[in-house]
């Protein structure tokens, strides 16, 4: 089949209905009796025709939504899910009387919210047949940011009955003047993958965009759709007001129907005939099996955690390529149109395999994927489950996997991983608190909206559950933030955004500020990048500029490399030859190695759950059995050797090599908490006199070296490792090393965008990410010696604590650990300390060492020079 | 020379950088000081650059006036100077001076008494800023050394000059490092600015064609506590 009918592949699929219902937990018969009861005639006469009868869990929700509830549905893909939540509406559209010559348009009745513009595309087309077929008097549009002016206009005038949009229209929606009566004759919101939506700084902007339609239509019933997550009732508070005006009847927490079941899907771990490496991210040594696997199959889905990793993955596939089947790549970075052409290709089965990063993560539908092969470690059980997910939409059948460890820890962390899956384990992570720059840019768009009293407001923003916990004192001055800046020097009364007038209500100061308000609106920070453009070898693109464009690579990686360099990208190895104003310059590089690029984003950290797995599965030698031979027989070694880290204790090793000394310990918490706690120990060891050199972190060890005895110095207790791990690190320690640290700076510049303390766009121009750079880190270093207790920072720090620096995690850590450090002192490096230790030199160290560098630098131009050059 | 103890802590003998046949200090705070001449030069302070920015719209914080004349007052006491040349764009606009906070303004005046001080004119600021001490000149000639805002396109020996923001860029085993730097080619300097708020422009930018003898060119790039010398022929564009 080529063009598969829109709604085969997310709802009834082409086998007859009772195998369908086999995998749900509901009997068929009372679906069939919920039918007759719910489904009006069209419905059940176009079901009648197909020969297909609606889901139990469709015909549930329906009920549910009919009684008036809003409901979250959690169900595996393949269930049918967007069916079921639209059916409340086209149900209610299908009955509604005609309208009367010369009454009043009616507004939009239901709004679907997805996280990606193209999911709301997908979701238009395959919504219209049925609609089409079953003779609906209903219009469905969307509304993205690629939806031209002139029908955006004409929605304003004359508004489809569903609007498919994202988080950032709806905002924009919000801000606009007529804001009220666009959506007055709302009735329902379905917000679709809400377990990925409600984790960032959208999901906070979206539950105040949430709040803000519930105040302007207080029945209105939301339907989530969700992948299966570790606590459902976040969600379900989510979904309802948390702070219900007076008089009005609610719950605490939306109904929830969840759809269990589908076949187990059929896992394995490549127990490979080669060697494992020891370190390293690249999985390169499995590529002649991997390569078997997809000639097996029809259509191979591979995942991999990074850009770089599906780079150096599909350049490795085509080396081994010898029957040149059609393999392509796609990610994130990758040029839109590059993009699209795979997605049709994939979806007309045209593809054997695809090697793929987070993109494809998310719900849209691809053609007959019959494997899923996951490279690298999954890091997360309930996101390796979705991944898995992609293979084969009938529930009933079982999804076919195969992971692949790229280093012998992976192979740990896949076990782990896959155990957690038989078991159905979950580890999404727990929802934190809405960020205070979120509710700042929202407050400001609530103002281009129409006047608000600050009482009002403050209690609209509460019904959202992020926001749900928020003090007044800080809302109050989150709005002083939004009017003048906040500062204790009241210097910009005269400059303010939003004034408080006599009759208290807060109006935006002139008509600029909305203005820049819609330019400016959404979480999503870009991180720098240029284009990647092709011109011809040596040109420096000073002559040709008509080359095409390959996609974008951040700045970051960029600078670090100079004329002639080759690198990975798009598929291809490409030189280096400049960068002209907003453009990479790069041609064909004639051989085939190259520096692989560095890519910021995609690295997602350790689970807890995971991480917890690991170190159990380490202290019970019963389950190595499971564990390839060469692996198990490391642990064994490690055994003999030094010692295993048991379950909840925290095992650290030191031993001389070379000249230095070394501390290795096994936290498995995770690259970004080791990181952290990389930077306070260094501290620490230095005021202990142990002259720190540097660390390396990785997801499940951190390893330190230094000149002096690290291994002495803890025997003789100077100091203790219980002194050395204590809790109050996270005091002191990190407050000073926060200060400079450019992690801060980073989080700081998001928050400040966001909040619009800094414009992403301005009128007319485009700021460049450099420009903006600069601007907010000299910001942060004067507010920060000015107002430490600004309200900017109060977000950046709180961002930075389960972002960046996820501060929580260690502070978890260290308390589980008190009383529980294992010390080994060895004569020599342990086989557990290897796979760290072959990272150093790879990485680079933190980012503080910029001194360092540059002191050798200019060293190096004393020694070619002679010191008397330089000054004279 | 007769230095105070505290000067003289601070200045040895290789940290001198020659300009012309003068030597100067270039202090990693981002200020030239001339021992000979007691002369301390400091360039582009664009004090109340940030409620510049907020009559736009952009509140960032209003506190870099008062950080600005913290690191200058710091300096100063540091060095003792008897003349000051604050060389150009001292004000980020025309109206910056009276729009400064009455405290600013008067810390202000406390650096200026006691000394001589020169105002150059720069692009930001081409009047003389209102009512404040100290002398207003165009450019200003010492011993071999002519002091203006902007670098002149015909080469002038012992120019000293700010205007464009130097910053330099290195790339050392796979990490690049950005920082602000006096350029010199040992007939001119052209100096950092020193103003809280002000960005930087890379020395290798087309808007400094011409400027340099290339050969001799180097970057006084500024650390924590020293400035580091980086010939032109490692520095990076970007």
């Amino acid at each position: 089949m080529l063009q598969r009918s829109p709604f085969v592949p997310i709802f009834l699929g082409d086998c007859p209905p009772s195998r369908y219902l086999s995998g749900v937990t509901v009997e068929p018969r009372l679906a069939d009796q919920n039918a007759a009861v719910a489904l009006p005639e069209p419905f059940l006469r176009w079901f009648g025709e197909k020969g297909w009868s609606p889901r139990a869990h469709q015909i549930e929700l329906l009920a549910k939504a009919q009684a008036g509830q809003s409901v979250l549905l959690i169900a595996p893909t393949g269930a049918g899910k967007t069916l079921a939540g639209f059916l409340p509406s086209l149900t209610e559209l299908a009955v509604r009387p005609k309208r009367k010559p010369g009454a009043a348009r009616r507004g939009i009745h239901t709004l679907y919210i997805s996280p990606l513009k193209a999911l709301a595309v997908d979701i238009e087309r395959n919504l219209g047949k049925p609609v089409e077929e079953i003779g609906l008097p209903v219009t469905i549009e969307t509304r993205t940011g690629d939806t031209p002016s002139h029908k955006r206009q004409r929605q304003k005038l004359a508004p489809p009955d569903i609007l498919l949009t994202t988080p950032e229209q709806l905002a924009l929606l919000i801000a606009a003047g007529d804001a009220k009566r666009f959506f007055e004759d709302l009735r329902y919101v379905v917000l679709d993958e809400l377990h990925s939506l409600v984790t960032s700084k959208r999901g906070h902007l979206l539950a105040l965009g949430l709040a803000r339609l519930r105040s302007f239509v207080p029945g209105l019933q939301t339907i989530g759709l969700s992948a299966t997550v570790a606590e459902p009732d976040e969600l379900r508070r989510w979904l309802v007001s948390q702070n219900p005006p007076r008089g009005v009847a609610s719950s605490e927490m939306a109904e929830l129907i969840v759809v269990t079941g589908g076949a187990k899907p059929d896992i394995s771990i490549l127990d490979s005939e080669e060697r494992v490496p020891w370190a390293g991210h690249s999985a390169r040594y499995a590529t002649p099996e991997i390569y078997r696997e997809i000639k097996r199959h029809k259509t191979t889905l591979l995942f991999v955690n990074t850009r770089s990793q599906a780079e150096l993955l599909f350049q490795e596939l085509w080396r081994v390529n010898e029957d040149t089947l059609p393999i392509a790549l796609h990610h994130g970075s990758l040029d839109v149109a590059q993009r699209r052409r795979v997605e049709k290709a994939m979806g007309e089965n045209a593809l054997r395999a695809i090697v793929a990063t987070s993109t494809l993560d998310l719900g849209i539908d691809w053609g007959d994927v019959d494997l899923v092969v996951h490279v690298g470690a999954p890091k997360g059980a309930s996101r390796l489950a979705q991944r898995i997910g992609r293979a084969n939409h009938r529930m009933d059948e079982p999804s076919k996997a195969i992971l692949i460890p790229a280093n012998r820890f992976e192979v740990l962390e896949c076990r782990a991983a896959l155990d957690a899956n038989y078991l159905g384990a979950q580890d999404t992570p727990p929802l934190v608190n809405g960020g205070l720059d979120v509710l700042a840019q929202h407050v400001l768009g609530c103002a281009c909206g129409a006047p608000f009293r600050a009482d009002d407001l403050y209690e609209e923003v509460r019904a959202a559950a992020p926001y749900a916990g928020l003090d007044r004192p800080t809302f109050d001055r989150v709005v002083d933030f939004v009017a003048t800046g906040g500062y204790a020097l009241k210097n910009y009364e005269r400059y303010a955004r939003i004034r408080l007038n006599k009759d208290g209500f807060w109006r935006v100061s002139n008509p600029r500020v909305a203005q820049q308000y819609r330019l400016n609106v959404g979480t999503i920070i870009e991180v720098p990048a240029l284009n990647v453009r092709y011109v011809k070898a040596g040109s420096k693109g000073s002559a040709s500029r008509g080359g095409s464009v390959l996609g974008k690579i951040e700045e970051a990686f960029l600078e670090t490399l100079t004329h002639g360099d080759t690198f990975m990208f798009a598929g291809k190895v490409l030189r280096f030859e400049g960068i002209r104003e907003n453009e990479c310059f790069v041609s064909n590089a004639p051989g085939s190695d190259a520096k692989v690029p560095y890519y910021g984003g995609g690295k997602f950290p350790l689970s807890t759950y995971l991480a917890e797995q690991v170190r159990i599965m380490l202290d019970d030698p019963q389950r190595w059995k499971k564990l390839p031979e060469q692996v198990a027989d490391w642990l064994r070694f490690q055994s003999d050797k030094s010692m295993l880290p048991r379950r909840d204790d925290l095992l650290i090793e030191t031993f001389p090599r070379g000249n230095r000394h070394y501390l290795v310990a096994y936290p498995f918490e995770g690259r970004l908490a080791h990181q952290t706690l990389g930077m306070l120990l260094t501290r620490r060891l230095d005021r202990a006199g142990a002259r720190p050199l540097g660390f390396v972190a990785t997801d499940y060890a951190l390893a330190i070296w230094s000149l002096g005895d690290m291994g002495a110095m803890f025997k003789a207790r100077k100091p203790s490792l219980g002194a050395l791990f204590d809790q109050d690190m996270l005091g002191d320690d990190l407050e000073a090393w926060l200060a400079d640290s450019w992690l801060l700076k980073r989080t700081f510049r998001n928050c400040a965008l966001i909040s619009g303390l800094i414009e992403k766009r301005h009128p007319g121009q485009e700021k460049s990410g450099r420009q903006v750079t600069v601007s907010t880190d000299l910001i942060y270093d004067v507010l920060r010696s000015h107002e430490p207790d600004h309200i900017l920072l109060q977000a950046t720090r709180a961002d930075a604590a389960t972002g960046l620096l996820d501060v929580s995690r260690l502070a978890d850590m260290l308390s589980r650990i008190q009383g529980r450090i294992m010390h080994k002192a060895l004569e020599q490096i342990s086989p557990l300390a290897v796979p760290i230790m072959l990272e150093i030199g790879k990485m680079p160290v933190n980012g503080e060492a910029d001194e360092t560098l540059l002191m050798d630098a200019a060293t190096l131009v004393e020694e070619a020079m002679g010191p008397g050059m330089v000054d004279e | 020379m007769n230095f105070s103890l505290a000067r003289a802590s601070l200045i040895a003998e290789a940290d001198l950088v020659g300009i012309a046949g003068e030597r100067a200090v270039c202090d990693p705070r981002g200020v030239l000081y001339f021992p000979e001449f007691k002369l301390l030069a400091v360039s582009d302070l664009h004090l109340e650059k940030g409620s510049s920015l907020a009559r736009r719209g952009a509140l960032i914080p209003p506190y870099d006036t008062g950080a600005t004349l913290l690191r200058l007052q710091a300096v100063i006491a540091d060095y003792q100077p008897s003349v000051v040349i604050s060389l150009g764009d001292s004000f980020h606009d025309g109206g910056g001076a009276e729009r400064m906070h009455q405290s600013f303004r008067e810390r202000l005046d406390a650096l200026i008494a006691g000394r001589q001080w020169f105002w150059v004119a720069g692009n930001h600021d081409p009047e003389a800023p209102a009512d404040l001490p100290g002398e207003t000149v165009r450019e200003l000639a010492i011993g071999s050394l002519l002091f203006r805002h902007e670098p002149s396109k015909v080469r002038v020996e012992g120019e000293i000059s700010g205007h464009l923001h130097p910053c330099a860029r290195i790339v050392q085993q796979g990490r690049s490092v950005r920082r602000r730097c006096f350029a010199g080619d040992g007939g001119r300097m052209i100096m950092p600015a020193f103003g809280a708020y002000t960005g930087s422009l890379n020395v290798l930018d087309r808007a400094y064609a011409g400027l340099f003898r290339l050969e001799t060119l180097m970057a006084y790039m500024l650390g924590a506590q020293r400035v580091f010398p980086i010939s032109g022929s490692m520095l990076r564009p970007g």
